[in-house]
């Protein structure tokens, strides 16, 4: 009898102590600073933790939180921030790529702060692109702190293949197209491509090829037409260019992808910049085992992404965040993360002595070309619409249908980007 | 004195039974009556929008050429997995029923694909039903390259139009051991003075099988097909680990997965997670008042 009951107050005692527990809000200490991102693994997090040491030898006195969150390339993580964002729960400051990926986000849920004041404060707008304020802004207000920077229109060639079928590198589509043809007749395989997040990838940098700056810059605010017959030519573009590639493209990853190039099995990939890092990995050398480009087009245009750091709105701890955002922007910050990660610095003055062959390439491009944004990688469009034109792309990929896929790329643009 | 402790048991019962129905009442019931809210909610974005928009989400998801595709290739999926299944499974435990030696062994080695996560499979058969030709052949393409059996090389799930089809070949694998241990457990049941019966009085062994064995396993292969068909309703994990996110593949638990967490259409979503719900609900509710039913009986 007296054993049931005790029983009886234990359970609900573990109940009610399991409750509490759960519904314990994280206590917002004075002197901690909380920053959350997806670096969980790699240069990434490698770069994360040379960035820590340069913030704690510069704020002793704060206690640096790293709130990472490993998994599906970053989409774990925005689960979970969204939750505690739901929950009125923010870290500090957190990752996530520059442009509208944070702006439709963030900003239209009224969750991060201009930094504008800081920009100013710490001369930041001199020291980065001009053309790049404008694609992390909204409204005149800057939300977010570049850290690195990658490019997404860059293709890569295998240079024997190349010299071997008497091709030169391609600067034009028209070029690019002849130039596969060539290879293609001759028995090479012309071009690599993977999955189709990296078809995505492929479509951006031929629509920018195609279109040129203006057009281009024009289907994301709204002044260039989707349905109009220069965005036709463009995609058409794109299914030749695509008519090239291996059959097998949906099983291969980048990584598959970007190795064909590498082992002599495909002459062209289109990848961002991390493939440099991919390719050193795997001990090839830069200029003999593989070349490098602007896609064909794009010539004198950086098309960009950046991992950025933001201002929670509602920070349990601003000081402290807007020390972490300091070290984000600064070259002393900026020079410690990037040569590990593999990625150039969103500002201009970094030392290029720190960087590899490819990296000083990019450094002086980011300097002098015109800078555009990224949609795969989320600065040029919000995520609902991104969502929206991957869906399109993806029955497209299946039934190579220009007119279907052009009506829905226009249904995407009216249903969540400023077409009206 | 006898009721007095009966009344004891009673309350301690119901004491220690809350918890777990408090748990059940929120978790499940209560997230699935918030899910239905958001489901007619016009919600996109970060932050909850309830506005009431009826069942439009779920018009438009009907009219949605994504969402037809998801239907059709479910339907496939499921046609292809359960009856493979079952018929692998069936003939694996006729088989094994046959009385051979090493019966145990055999039965554990069908056994053992099902404890393995669809994830692990999903791995290793991306490698096996790798669909690269000429000098990348690799997985069973080069087997059949090896066997000189080259008519049977294909382009497994990237195949155009049926290559969910594909997806479901490993789900065979997985889940026939599973449904052979059904039957096995099935055909022991049958009492042996039937199909004894039937042999004196002239039956051949496919009549056995026809008009004994198969209508007296039927409540084995009705579990069966509920088990397996609301299993493959949920398919998600097993095609992302064997193609990843690929339009062609796409299924309503990824659709929803896509467009709720990349995508923030918290209301076309939580449309997609509840007509999926009551497309398993359809299998499974008839099923638990038929077994309920049946235990009451007894």
């Amino acid at each position: 009898m007296r054993k049931s009951k005790l029983f009886v107050f234990v359970a609900l005692f573990m109940l009610t102590a399991t409750i509490l527990s759960a519904c314990a809000p994280a206590a917002a200490e004075p002197g901690k600073v909380e920053v959350f991102s997806w670096w969980t693994g790699g240069g990434e997090a490698a770069g994360l933790e040379a960035m820590i040491k340069v913030f704690q030898a510069a704020n002793p006195n704060i206690e640096f939180v790293n709130a990472a969150v490993a998994g599906g390339a970053g989409t774990n993580a925005r689960a979970v921030l969204a939750s505690r964002l739901q929950a009125g729960d923010p870290p500090d400051s957190w990752q996530g790529h520059a442009g509208q990926e944070l702006i439709g986000t963030y900003v239209a849920g009224k969750q991060i702060q201009p930094l504008n004041d800081l920009y100013k404060a710490e001369g930041w707008l001199s020291v980065m692109p001009e053309t790049l304020i404008p694609l992390i802004s909204d409204s005149g207000n800057i939300y977010s702190v570049p850290v690195n920077i990658h490019r997404a229109n860059v293709m890569w060639y295998n240079p024997a293949l190349l010299e071997a079928n008497g091709v030169a590198v391609p600067t034009t589509m028209d070029e690019w197209l002849a130039a596969m043809e060539t290879l293609k007749a001759a028995g090479v395989q012309p071009l690599a491509l993977g999955e189709q997040w990296t078809k995505m990838h492929l479509l951006e940098t031929v629509l920018l090829g195609t279109l040129g700056t203006d057009a281009y810059n024009g289907l994301w605010d709204g002044t260039t037409d989707w349905g109009g017959p220069e965005v036709t030519a463009a995609l058409e573009n794109y299914v030749k260019v695509v008519s090239y590639a291996n059959t097998d493209s949906a099983s291969l990853t980048w990584q598959d992808a970007a190795q064909l190039v590498v082992n002599g099995s495909a002459a062209f990939n289109v990848m961002g910049d991390w493939a440099e890092g991919y390719f050193r990995e795997l001990g090839k050398a830069p200029k003999t085992d593989y070349g490098w480009a602007p896609v064909p087009g794009s010539v004198g245009v950086f098309q960009f992404l950046s991992d950025s750091f933001v201002l929670a709105v509602g920070a349990p701890n601003p000081d402290g965040a807007t020390a972490w955002l300091k070290v984000a922007g600064s070259k002393a910050g900026q020079e410690a993360f990037n040569p590990v990660k593999g990625s150039i610095c969103a500002r201009t003055d970094c030392d290029p002595a720190l960087f590899g062959d490819y990296l000083k390439s990019a450094m002086a491009d980011w300097g002098s070309n015109v800078v555009v944004g990224s949609l795969t990688h989320g600065v040029v469009a919000n995520d609902s619409w991104k969502s929206e034109i991957d869906t399109a792309l993806g029955a497209f990929v299946a039934s190579n249908d220009v007119a279907t896929f052009q009506a829905g790329l226009v249904a995407a643009c009216a249903s969540s980007g400023p077409c009206k | 004195m006898l009721t007095k402790s009966r009344d004891k048991d009673k309350y301690l019962s119901i004491i220690l039974i809350t918890p777990s129905v408090l748990a059940v009442l929120i978790f499940v019931y209560g997230f699935i009556a918030w899910s239905v809210r958001v489901s007619v909610s016009k919600w996109k974005g970060l932050n909850p929008d309830y506005t009431f928009v009826g069942l439009q989400n779920y018009i438009d998801l009907f009219a949605d050429p994504r969402f037809q595709l998801d239907i059709r290739n479910t339907l496939l999926f499921t046609a292809v997995f359960v009856i493979g299944t079952i018929v692998l499974g069936f003939f694996a435990a006729v088989l094994l029923d046959q009385g051979l030696k090493g019966e145990n062994f055999f039965r554990s080695l069908y056994l053992f694909p099902m404890a393995i996560s669809y994830i692990v499979t999903g791995v290793v058969w991306r490698w096996l039903m790798n669909p690269a030709t000429g000098d990348r052949t690799s997985g069973l393409n080069l087997l059949f390259q090896f066997l000189h059996l080259d008519f049977l090389k294909n382009a497994w799930h990237t195949t155009p139009d049926w290559g969910i089809a594909a997806i479901a070949i490993p789900a065979i694998w997985q889940m026939s051991g599973y449904t052979m241990a059904l039957y096995l457990a099935g055909l022991r049941a049958i009492p042996g003075e039937l199909t004894e019966a039937a042999q004196i009085d002239g039956a051949s062994s496919f009549q056995i099988y026809r008009y004994i064995i198969l209508p007296l396993l039927s409540p084995v292969t009705l579990s069966a097909l509920i088990i397996l068909g609301h299993m493959s309703l949920k398919v998600f994990d097993l095609i992302i680990s064997v193609a990843g996110k690929q339009y062609m593949l796409d299924v309503p638990a990824i659709y929803m997965w896509q467009t709720t967490f990349d995508g923030l259409f918290y209301g076309r979503g939580a449309a997609i997670s509840i007509l999926l719900l009551l497309s398993v609900a359809v299998l499974i509710i008839p099923y638990i008042r038929y077994t309920l039913k049946t235990e009451t009986d007894q």
